[in-house]
Parts: structure tokens; C-alpha cells; sequence
């Protein structure tokens, strides 16, 4: 029973579930073929499409730990990308590696000062989260159009198409930068005091106050890391597509984000976090997605799909409702005897 | 004399937590029209028992009877129903809401599906009436001290149609004559036939109070006794199973004579601190090795005074030295750096991170020192709470369970580690002893006196006069927000003098 304890079971059981079914219904879903001395194959799909998702997930695990959120990591990822493709589309050859690296530069600089911005509206303001990261969320998609002047901007630059369609020994370099992402973050947090802290002040920001915890300073960098995260998961979306699309980069993608998160384990009221657990959710939404596909559910109802199994995921992993189920037969006994013998 | 059949039987009972047996084979049982207590140590399973037969927690053995039948309630809400009320040890109620909704929660009287507010406010200040309460009902609840939400609490309960009533520690945050009016109340009901099971660490109040008391240690029950078949000793002397040595040992603690600590520079002078609405402008000056007192009434400013010190408030006039130099208290980070700590009253609000590990709440204030780039290494962290949890005989002694799964005397000790791994120069302790156990309290008493010898400078605060001048060398009298008077704590003063300065307000 302690097993079933664990908070990422029923995660790992429901991916694991999901393989099988594809298994089942698809004829090749696990065959990886080497092609040109690159992995190719569903599985490796699933994870460059989980590449950005696992991205911004690592980010909001940390924001959702100290309790906030963070509703605009989509728009930071158009705005990164309308950035980059800005400049390389200005420069006089796209193929030039120096010219590339600071449109990716400039990108990322650009996504940690909107960092900034919703860290310094929850942490000095002193407003709401959610209302402080919607503010961006809205604007940041009215930034990107600024950037590309309301225009789709195409570019045709083999440097830049590496972050996200190239390979590197035979795997995904948008994989390679996802997990690397989530190393940094893993060992950020765990091997220093941040990860403590940060359980500290999404635990009780008053009770961490007077532990001498400046929890200002913390809530600024998880804002400015989510948004860090944003901005290179952009860069691998804009640049799978070798353009910027201000509309429909990262569209939606805060809410997979959040959903990663919770079904790594994390709590929305913020304390404990585990980015190993978001990972595993991000991974395992991605494969929603893949499976619905492989399985031959029509594309129109796979949000349905995606639906039940989170809700019947949710349910698996709330300790109060495997509780009703587990206790019912013990309780039985007491209700009978509530009769007078 | 035949005793009634008892309204509450319950037999062999057992609770297992992970890793702790909290209940071992524990017999209660409560006779209609009586007021019996339950007396324990921290950790001796008295809420546990509670929780158990309120139904927030299901038994892994033994059996529950009410009015002869067997139950077995699976939560307050069930138990309530069936005539089991419970006002706990801290205030349960929504802050935000009207005092009131408050009282009718869950059960507002509604007509087609429509709360009738109207009703509900009427029969809310009737009830509270008979408490001789006379507060506005619609005002939110957190506009009125805690001893009012207290009483709130106890008017809900009694509101509904109880044969069992469970007060588990409801005079902690009350003061003497709210006491008396609790009291009085509770004789009421109980002549009323109402049982009352009655929680309280004042063994004067049990005493008072009180027809029987059934008494726990670490899970297992010792006895039950007539009160005035039970001497006070004796029953201390069952509750913490050995003999009053430390209690006694401390009693005769000759005291360090006031005038060798008054010499030379105070380590921390406050001149005409203050806060507009909190306390106002006071002077004070702490030394090395010295133990002062803060006595007064609650909300008479004694918390507020400590957090201004702390930093947790800013002062909008005065200022603070340190050995002479003036120093910005501009937040508790600063204090600390300056070697002051602050044990807040609210352990679990202001306190400890529940769902962080006893040993990640030791370490907190000490790793929040030192920022987050600078890790105490896991083996130093391991070392420092193994011999914090062994100094302070925290129970259970398992590093890396959530420390909100301990009693509150041990929680409390937990946070008393936090602040004493940081090796402060200045402690400020805020009510350490509300709602633990004599045991407990002899212990926090006896570390006190121990880290004033070895030099720390300690502010205590307590609402407990007797803890006050026992273990002060100078007492800060505080009353209606103003520090009125200073005594030096020689022979001549006393509890009476105390209560007199706080009564009165002055000397003459």
C-alpha cells in the first residue's frame, strides 16, 4: 500500500496504460528506426512534441509552488519567437551562426524582462497572481503582433532550424534542450536551499516571513525563470515552423502546463513540487494527444478523449476519493450496526 | 450512589498513524450531567481521542457507544447529528464570514431554498445573548478578538441540540473573567444534563470545573478518578509518569542577581518605539543573560511590542540600538541578522510549514540566514536536528515526518529548535506554554532559565503570570497597549502586585 502511496503511480500507470492501448490498436506505434543516423519513430515524436510543454511545465511547477501561477508563458512564447524571427529576418544571411545566436539571445533576454514584469506585479505590487500573469497573457499576444507588425514572418535559416527540428548523436535537439532545462532546474533546486525555500513560501508566506525568508526575491525568480522557460520553449516552436506566428505559438499551452503540473503531484495551493512528476505529466499529455491519433479517435473529439482520462487520473490520485472507495467495505460493518441489535 | 448508564461508552479503542500508535486499547466514558476532564501530555492522545469519536478520524479497533448504541461516526458533520458537538482547540471557523453565518453554517434556516438571513441574525444575537456576549452578528468574525471567536465557537455548538459537548482546550486564548463567564455556561448545561468532555492544560481550572477527570499517557489510558478524590500532585505525577522533579528543581533555581546584569551596555535598547494602533511609544533595554518578562492581558500589546523588536511590523516611531549603535528593524530578516529571534504564539499559522518535514522547519530560519546559494549540507542539517530533537525530547523523534502530525507541545518545540540552531543573541518567545502540557511547560521553563544562564538575552511572553515571575528577572507590565510599569523581580513582587499594575494601570 505504501507503493500506491507514491504520488507518481497512477501518473506512470496511466502512461504506461496508454502505450499499451496504442500498442494494441496501432500496428508500429514502438518501432524506431534509424534514418541518416537520427531516431525516428512515435516515441520519438511523442517527446519533441512534449519538448516545450516540459519546458513551460518546469517553469510553472516552481510558480505554482510559491502558490502563484502563471497564465502568460504562451504569449511569452510568441513573443520570444516573433523576436528571433525578427532579427533573422533582417540579417543579410540567415544561415549565419553569430546572427542566430543573438536573435536567440536577444529572445531570451526579452522573455526574462517580461519575467520581471509579473514578478514585480505579484511580488511588489502585491497583486494576484492570476490577474498579475493575465495582464501579460493578453498583452504579450498584442507584443508579438507588435514585433512582426501583424505579419506571419517566414525564415529560411538552417542555424536556427536546429533548435528545433535538428539532431544531435541521433536524438531531438528540442529533446536534448527540454531535459538539459529540466537537469538545470532539478539540481537548482534540489541541490541548493531554493527548492526549501520555495515549498517554504508556498507552505505559509506569513510563517516563512518570520523564518527571515525574503520570499520578494524568490517570487521574482520563479516568475523570471517561468518566463526563461517560456521564452526557449518559443524558440523551439518558432523555429519547427521557421516562423513566427504571434496568433498561434503557444496558444493555449499555460493550461496543459498547469495540467502537467497537477498531474506530477504538485499541489495548486502551492508547497511541495516535483519536477520529476511534471515531467512525467507533460510527457504523458503528449501521449494523450499521440495515442487519440494512433488509436484513430477522430481528431474533432480528442479534447473529449484527453477529458476522461485526466478526470479519471485526477480521481486515481486524490487521496480523498481512493479513501471512499478503499474504506467502503470497512465501513459497512458500523452501518449495520447503527440498527439496534 | 448508583451512577446513571453513561451517555458515551467507548472500549479498547486504537488509532495507528503511520509510524505512531496514538491510541493503545483506550476505555472512556462520559455519564450524562457531568463535566469530565481529559488530562494528558502533549501527545498522550487526548485530541486524538476526540478526533476519533468526533469521526474526523476512523479507529482501527475498539468499540463507540452512544446512549447504548453502537456508532461510528464518519465525520463531525454525522457526529453533530447525533448530538456530539465539538468547539477545538483552535478556533475552527471562517474568519471571513459573518459571526452569524459563523453559527449557522452549514445549517441556516432556509424557507423553498432561500436562507433566511433575517432569522438567522435573530436567533445568532439571542444565543449570544445568553452568553452575555454582546457583539454585532453580521460584523465579518475576524473583526473581533480571539476570545470572542471562541465564544463564537461555543455558542455553535451549544446551538445545537447536544447530549455530549467537547471543549478541547477553550479557555488557552481567554482571559480570568471569560473564564468564569465559560464556566458558568458550562455548570448551566451540565445541570441541563448536557455531558461535557472538557480539554484544558489549567489544572486550577480543571479543579474548578471539573466532577471527573480520566487521564492519558502516550496513548494508553491510566485511570479514572473523582476530582475530589485526586490531589493535584498526584495527578501531575500521573500525567507525566515521574515525579515533580523538574518542576521543583526550577522552583528553587536561585535567581542571578539583577544588579551583577544590569551593569554595563544593554544589548538591545528600544527608545520610545512604537506603532500608531498597536502599542504605543515605550522605552525598554534587554541585557545579556537576562530574562524579561512581559506580562498583561490579552491584546494588551504584549505581541505587538515583540514583533516591533522583531521586525515583523515596522515602528512609526522610536528606534532601536544594539550595543549602542541604532539599528533598522526593516523587516525579521534584518533582526535576525542582528542575532534576534522570534518564536511567534501562532505555531501553526505564523510558525511552522505543516507539510514540510520537522526536520525542514529546524533548519528553515538558519537556511533562510544564509540565503538559498548557500546549503547546509544534508549530514550538518541531520546532526543539528538530531540534537535539537534529543535536547528537547521531541516525540516522535522521526526527523522526516510532517511536522503537522505532531501534538502541539512538540510542535512547539520544534519551532523553539529553529530559532535556537540560529544561536541568538536576543530570543523573543510569544506564549510558549499556551496549549501544552505541564510537562512540556516545566521543560520550555527550564530551557529558558538554562539559555539566560549561558547568556542569551530571552523576552518572554506569557499570559501565565506564575511562569512570568518565575522565571523573570524584570517585568514589563503592559495594559491597554501601553507599557505601564517596570518592575525588577525581588522578593517583594508578586502575582497580586502584577495583577494590580494590570488592573489599575499604575503603581500608586
Amino acid at each position: 500500500m505504501t507503493f500506491l502511496k507514491n504520488r507518481l503511480v497512477w501518473p506512470v500507470a496511466m502512461l504506461a496504460l496508454l502505450l499499451l492501448c496504442a500498442l494494441i490498436f496501432s500496428d508500429g506505434f514502438f518501432d524506431i528506426r534509424i534514418q541518416d543516423g537520427h531516431l525516428f519513430g512515435t516515441p520519438i515524436n511523442i517527446l519533441r512534441a512534449s519538448a516545450p510543454l516540459v519546458l513551460v511545465a518546469v517553469g510553472m511547477t516552481l510558480v505554482i509552488s510559491t502558490g502563484g501561477i502563471d497564465l502568460s508563458v504562451g504569449s511569452v512564447m510568441a513573443v520570444s519567437g516573433a523576436m528571433a524571427c525578427l532579427i533573422i529576418g533582417d540579417l543579410a544571411n540567415q544561415n549565419s551562426v553569430g546572427g542566430v545566436t543573438l536573435a536567440v539571445v536577444a529572445a531570451i533576454a526579452l522573455s526574462l524582462v517580461l519575467g520581471l514584469w509579473n514578478g514585480f506585479l505579484v511580488a511588489v505590487l502585491g497583486i494576484q497572481p492570476i490577474i498579475a500573469t493575465l495582464i501579460l497573457m493578453v498583452a504579450g499576444r498584442g507584443l508579438a503582433q507588435l514585433i512582426t507588425s501583424g505579419q506571419i514572418i517566414n525564415v529560411q535559416s538552417s542555424p536556427y532550424k536546429v533548435i528545433g527540428t535538428g539532431f544531435v548523436l541521433g536524438l531531438p535537439v528540442s529533446v536534448l534542450i527540454a531535459v538539459a532545462v529540466l537537469v538545470i532546474a532539478a539540481l537548482l533546486t534540489r541541490r541548493t536551499a531554493l527548492g526549501l525555500l520555495l515549498e517554504s513560501v508556498g507552505g505559509s508566506p506569513v510563517a516563512s516571513r518570520l523564518a527571515g525568508i525574503q520570499a520578494r526575491r524568490l517570487t521574482i525568480m520563479v516568475y523570471v525563470v517561468s518566463a526563461a522557460c517560456a521564452g526557449i520553449a518559443g524558440l523551439i516552436y518558432s523555429s519547427n515552423v521557421s516562423s513566427a506566428d504571434g496568433n498561434n505559438a503557444g496558444n493555449l499551452i499555460e493550461l496543459d502546463a498547469i495540467l502537467a503540473v497537477v498531474i506530477g503531484g504538485t499541489a495548486l495551493t502551492g508547497g511541495r513540487f516535483s519536477l520529476a512528476g511534471t515531467a512525467l505529466g507533460a510527457i504523458l499529455i503528449a501521449t494523450l494527444d499521440t495515442t487519440a491519433q494512433a488509436v484513430g479517435i477522430p481528431p474533432e473529439t480528442t479534447l473529449v478523449f484527453k477529458a476522461v482520462v485526466v478526470v479519471v487520473l485526477c480521481l486515481a490520485q486524490s487521496p480523498a476519493f481512493r479513501a471512499r472507495l478503499f474504506r467502503r467495505p470497512a465501513a459497512r460493518p458500523a452501518a449495520r450496526a447503527e440498527v439496534p441489535a | 450512589m448508583g451512577e446513571p448508564p453513561a451517555v458515551l461508552e467507548m472500549t479498547g479503542i486504537r488509532k495507528i498513524f503511520p509510524g505512531v500508535v496514538a491510541l493503545d486499547g483506550v476505555d472512556f466514558r462520559l455519564l450524562p450531567g457531568e463535566i469530565h476532564a481529559l488530562m494528558g501530555e502533549n501527545g498522550a492522545g487526548k485530541s486524538t481521542l476526540i478526533k476519533v469519536l468526533t469521526g474526523v478520524y476512523g479507529i482501527d479497533g475498539g468499540e463507540i457507544r452512544l446512549s447504548g448504541r453502537d456508532v461510528r461516526f464518519t465525520g463531525p458533520l454525522q457526529a453533530q447529528q447525533a448530538g456530539v458537538s465539538t468547539v477545538y482547540q483552535e478556533v475552527n471557523l471562517c474568519a471571513n464570514l459573518s459571526v452569524a453565518e459563523n453559527i449557522f453554517i452549514g445549517r441556516q434556516p432556509r424557507r423553498f431554498g432561500r436562507i433566511r438571513w433575517a432569522e438567522m441574525r435573530r436567533r445568532s444575537a439571542d444565543l449570544l445573548a445568553r452568553l452575555d456576549l454582546d457583539v454585532d452578528v453580521t460584523a465579518p468574525l475576524n473583526t473581533y478578538s480571539l476570545a470572542v471567536q471562541q465564544m463564537v465557537a461555543i455558542a455553535r455548538a451549544i446551538d445545537i441540540d447536544a447530549k455530549v459537548l467537547i471543549l478541547d482546550e477553550p479557555t488557552s486564548s481567554l482571559d480570568a473573567s471569560e473564564v468564569a463567564q465559560l464556566f458558568a455556561i458550562m455548570r448551566r448545561l451540565r445541570d441541563a444534563g448536557v455531558a461535557i468532555l472538557f480539554v484544558s492544560h489549567f489544572l486550577d481550572q480543571i479543579y474548578e470545573v471539573a466532577d471527573r477527570i480520566t487521564v492519558l499517557r502516550n496513548g494508553a489510558l491510566i485511570g479514572e478518578y473523582r476530582t475530589s478524590e485526586l490531589p493535584q500532585v498526584e495527578l501531575v505525577g500521573k500525567m507525566i509518569g515521574k515525579e515533580l522533579a523538574t518542576l521543583e528543581q526550577l522552583e528553587s533555581r536561585p535567581r542571578d542577581s539583577t544588579e551583577q546584569l544590569e551593569r554595563g551596555e544593554p544589548l538591545l535598547r528600544a527608545e520610545g518605539l512604537g506603532r500608531e494602533g498597536a502599542i504605543a511609544p515605550f522605552t525598554l533595554a534587554i541585557h545579556a543573560g537576562e530574562v524579561v518578562g512581559l506580562a498583561g492581558l490579552l491584546g494588551s500589546g504584549r505581541t505587538e511590542l515583540a514583533r516591533l523588536l522583531f521586525g515583523a511590523d515596522k515602528a512609526d516611531s522610536g528606534h532601536i540600538e544594539m550595543g549602542g549603535k541604532p539599528v533598522a528593524m526593516r523587516s525579521p530578516r534584518a533582526a535576525m541578522a542582528h542575532g534576534i529571534a522570534f518564536s511567534s504564539e501562532n505555531r501553526r499559522t505564523e510558525g511552522l510549514i505543516g507539510e514540510l518535514s520537522v526536520r525542514e522547519n529546524i533548519i528553515l530560519a538558519l537556511q533562510a540566514a544564509r540565503g538559498w546559494t548557500r546549503p547546509i549540507a544534508r549530514r550538518r542539517q541531520d546532526d543539528l536536528v538530531a540534537k535539537y530533537i534529543k535536547a528537547l525530547q521531541i516525540r516522535p523523534d522521526n526527523p522526516e515526518i510532517p511536522v503537522r502530525n505532531l501534538s502541539g507541545g512538540n510542535q512547539q518545540k520544534v519551532l523553539l529548535a529553529r530559532w535556537l540552531i540560529t544561536e541568538p543573541k536576543l530570543l523573543i518567545i510569544d506564549e510558549p506554554t499556551r496549549g501544552i502540557d505541564v510537562g512540556a511547560k516545566a521543560e520550555i521553563q527550564r530551557l529558558v532559565a538554562e539559555l539566560s544562564t549561558g547568556g542569551m538575552a530571552v523576552l518572554f511572553v506569557s499570559a501565565e503570570l506564575e511562569e512570568v515571575l518565575r522565571l523573570s528577572h524584570k517585568i514589563e507590565v503592559l495594559r491597554d497597549r501601553r507599557l505601564v510599569e517596570e518592575l525588577e523581580n525581588t522578593g517583594d513582587v508578586d502575582a497580586d502586585r502584577v495583577m494590580h499594575i494590570i488592573a489599575s494601570g499604575a503603581t500608586s
